[in-house]
Formats: C-alpha cells, structure tokens, sequence
C-alpha cells in the first residue's frame, strides 16, 4: 500500500477498512494529507469516496484502522469533543444539505450561531461570504427557489463561513453545468490559495486535468493508486 | 440565551396547535393538583382553628371528697400545656344540660338522682394547641387517679383528620397522575417538533453545533410550555376559588376560605415546568442519541 508524503500532514490514515454489515465499504486505506494541499479522491460510483469523507468528519466511524486529524486520534475523541473537531472542517455535501425553511443567510448563519458567535459578527461574517460566492442579492431567499449552482453556492458559502481548516467536498460540481462548475472550483481554489486543505471528492476526470493536483484513485473501497496530475494550461 | 429563547418560541408558534392542546394539559393538571392542594390547605386551617378552640373534659370517680377533688385540679393546673382548668360540679352539668334541653328538659325532671359526673374542664395553653399535643395531654390526663374518663370530641376529629388524609392521599396519586400524563403530552409534542426539524438539526450537528446548543431550544421549549400551563391553571384555580369565596362570603362566612399560600403556588407554578423540561428530556433522550 502506498504511504506518500508530502510536507507537514493535517489527515493521516492507518489502515482504514469501513463495513457496513458484510458489506466492505472501503479497506486497508493508509495515506497522508498536507496541510494546504489541494487533493481529489476520485474513483467510480461505489468506490468508497463519500464513505471516506464521512469517516473524516465523523458522520461514521471506521471499523479498523485509525484517523488522525491535525494531532487528533478519531477513535479516542470523546463526544462531547466531537463539534469542536467538525469545527475545523468546511463541508460541501453532494445533495447541498441546505434547510429549506430557512433563508439563505440564515442557513450560513447557523454555522456561527453553532459556535456561539456574537449576532453582529455573524450578520458581517454571513455578508462577506455571500459577496464571496455572488449571492448577496440572493440572502433573503429560500434555497428550493434557487437554481442547482446558486444553491451549490450558497453550501460552498456555508462551508467557508466559519474559516475551516480543512474543505471537504463531495462531489461539488456533480449536478452542475460546465460554467456553474468553473465558478464552483474558483471558489474552492481561491480559499485553497488562502492556507486551507482542500479535499474533492469527485469522479469528473476533465475538472481534475483542469484544476491538477494529487489524486487518490479508489476502486471498490480499495486504493487503486495516488498519483499527481499537472494542471492542463488555461 | 435569547437566541434559545427566540427560537423555541418560533418553534412554538410554528406549531401553535400542538403546543396549545399541551399548555391546556398542562393547565388542566395543574388546576387539579392546585384544587386538591386549595382543599388541603383550608381542611387543614379549619381543623386548627377547632383544635384552638377544643377542651379536654375530665370525668371524675363518684365518691370523691372535696379535699381530693381540689387536690386533682392542682395537679391539673401544674401539668405542661394546661392553660386553664375550671372545675364543673355535677349539679351545674345538669343545669347545663337542662338549658341546653330546652323544652324536653321536662324528661330530666323524672330523674331521680343525678347521674351526671363532676368533671373538670381543662383547656390548653396557647402554645399547645395543637392534635398531637392535646392528645398527649389528654392521655396523661386519663392515667390520673380519680378520672374516671376523658373526651375532648376524639371520634369526629379523627374521623375529620381520616377524610383530610385520604384526600390527601387521592391528590396526591391524582397529582402524580396528572404531572405524568401532562410530562407524556409535552414528551410528544417536542417529539413532534423533533422529527420535523430532524434535518436541520442534522446539518447543525455536522456544521459543529455543540449538543447544548442544538438541545438548549428543545428544553426552553417544555420550560415554557410547562410554565405558561402553570399559570394558566394557578389562574383557572383562583378565578375558581374566588367564586367559591364570594359564595361562601354570602352564606355568611361561617369558614374561613383562602388561596393557596405564595410558597405553595411558586412550588406549584415550579413543578410544572419541571414537568416541561421532563417531557423535553425524555424526548431528547430517545430522539438525539449522538
């Protein structure tokens, strides 16, 4: 198996296997992550992408193996430990995860009010991203009126809100058309550019030729193979 | 805090029919268990303002001399709690008696000898007026040597105090009754609410929402609920009782009627949103295990 290194790491895993009953949802999975780096996780339809985000932010814990996040073991975290840890993470979820009874501003804002911010911090900090992701005219709006791409965009504005260490996205551009997409990956590599790890989880070969970084490539809940792909020149 | 606040009355207000029909349990729990404890407290107050005003009569031995008579009221005099003794000789018991008889007093006439006791009549000193104290007394009183019996009306005050216990006892189980019935109404309705938000409350746990910040809304929500049917109920009693108070007041006011005392309604008023926060956190419980 394959252990590449590169820099200081902020993810490290140690022979990961994920079941869900008899089923193997991933195995043996051991690689580093750097901090700052801007890495995809790609592979078919059922190869383990979304299940490997999700043990990373806890929405499931593995079955053997350990995760260790920023000097953080996962298996020994205590509960209570747990929002501090989902604290370092801004997640982009395929499916958007946005309230539907809430507003736009509303919905980024619960990121803040999670973390007991002061209302005027919030009500400056929730303007700031939307002018981020161009939606600022789109705040008071309810996210089932928004298209796919301004509701993708509000989850991208909703993931930066409360400055993550770490971008995790899972599958960001999967329903969007080309230039939605483009708008959606510029996003992600300027707050790249500004120190955050950003991980993409994503089977769209073309959008990592023209973004370029390393790839983990699962197959069947296996790693098939980590390799680096340059950026295709503009 | 207020955003806790805020948010729970949102939620409230949201589904206002379900949280209506729970404050009205509520209300309804608390105007049961509060008429219990109204009657509790005026059986109670009657039955101390009798307990002042009884007195301990002491039937004495036939044949006994004056000088032995006198000597028994000494003792009578120096025992603790006795505030004043009064001898009443036999002849003036069936003058008493024949006053009391009215008309048919003329039957006392056929009589020929008194068969009425000298007694003595003892009543208690302030301090001691009390049930356990005089019936204390009343048995020291009992065991001297030339009383022959003693009564102080023990049959229907204790029959009182029996039926002042046995409602006691049927408030209390009603009481217990109703606070679980309404904490299950409470349980239900935050569970409601619960299951509706179910994706919300998802999404915050994933954005780091601490476990306080995602329950606290839930909890100020059964406090309210408990609290707003507290007063709703404290209300129902009192407009209640001042209906009966102004119907006892124009009989006359031969009983002295009145509202529960303010530490009585603060524990009351406390219990139901006790009760509120007990629905919310058996809900919490099932529903967000993390």
């Amino acid at each position: 198996m394959a252990i590449e290194d590169s820099g200081e790491p902020i993810i490290r895993l140690f022979h990961v296997h994920k079941r869900y009953g008899a089923k193997k949802a991933l195995s043996d999975l051991s690689f580093e992550i750097s901090r700052n780096e801007f890495l995809f996780v790609s592979g078919p339809s059922g190869a383990g992408k979304t299940t490997l985000l999700k043990l990373l932010y806890l929405g499931a814990t593995v079955s053997e193996g350990q995760i260790i996040i920023d000097g953080l073991n996962l298996s020994r975290i205590p509960r209570r430990r747990i929002p501090f840890l989902r604290r370092k993470f801004g997640i982009i979820f395929q499916d958007y995860k946005l309230i539907p009874q809430r507003s736009v501003q509303d919905n980024i804002a619960i990121v803040l009010e999670a973390r007991g911010a002061p209302r005027k911090t919030i009500r400056k900090k929730v303007r700031s991203v939307l002018r981020t992701v161009g939606m600022e005219d789109k705040r008071r709006a309810l996210p089932p009126s928004l298209s796919g791409g301004e509701q993708q965009r509000v989850a991208v504005a909703r993931a930066i809100a409360g400055d993550p260490q770490i971008i995790l996205a899972d599958e960001p551009t999967g329903s969007l058309d080309a230039e939605a997409a483009e708008v959606i990956f510029e996003l992600l590599r300027e707050y790249h550019r500004r120190g955050a790890t950003v991980l993409v989880a994503t089977h769209d070969a073309a959008l990592i030729r023209r973004t370029g970084g390393r790839v983990i490539l699962l197959e069947g809940g296996e790693l098939d193979v980590v390799t680096t792909i340059p950026r295709l020149p503009a | 805090m207020i955003r806790m606040v805020n948010r729970a009355l949102k939620d409230m207000w949201a589904n206002r029919f379900l949280n209506a029909i729970t404050v009205v349990t509520v209300a309804l729990s608390i105007l049961i268990v509060g008429a219990f404890a109204l009657f509790f407290v005026n059986a109670s107050g009657l039955l101390s303002l009798w307990t002042k005003e009884i007195r301990i009569m002491a039937y004495l031995e036939p044949d006994m001399t004056p000088e032995a008579i006198r000597s028994l009221g000494k003792r009578m005099e120096g025992m603790p709690g006795v505030g004043d003794v009064r001898f009443v000789s036999r002849e003036r018991a069936l003058e008493q008696l024949r006053e009391g008889m009215d008309e048919a007093s003329a039957l006392l006439d056929s009589l020929e000898e008194n068969p009425l006791p000298n007694a003595y009549e003892i009543h208690m000193a302030e301090a001691f007026r009390n049930r356990e104290k005089f019936e204390l007394l009343a048995t020291r009183i009992a065991g001297l040597e030339g009383v022959s019996e003693v009564e102080y009306g023990q049959e229907w005050l204790n029959r009182f105090i029996r039926i002042i216990d046995l409602f006691r006892l049927v408030g209390i189980a009603m009481g217990a009754l109703f606070f679980l019935a309404a904490a299950f109404i409470v349980a239900n309705t935050i569970r409601l609410v619960l299951y509706s938000r179910r994706d919300e409350i998802e999404i915050m746990r994933l954005m780091g929402g601490a476990e306080a910040f995602i329950r606290g809304p839930f909890y100020m929500q059964g406090l309210l609920q408990g609290a707003l049917g507290g007063a709703a109920g404290m209300t129902m009693l009192f407009g209640g009782f001042r209906f009966v108070a102004d119907k006892v007041a124009e009989g006359g006011g031969f009983l002295p009627v009145r509202f529960l005392p303010d530490e009585m309604i603060l524990g009351i008023f406390i219990g139901s949103m006790v009760v509120g926060w007990m629905g919310s956190y058996v809900s919490l419980r099932q529903f967000l295990k993390a």
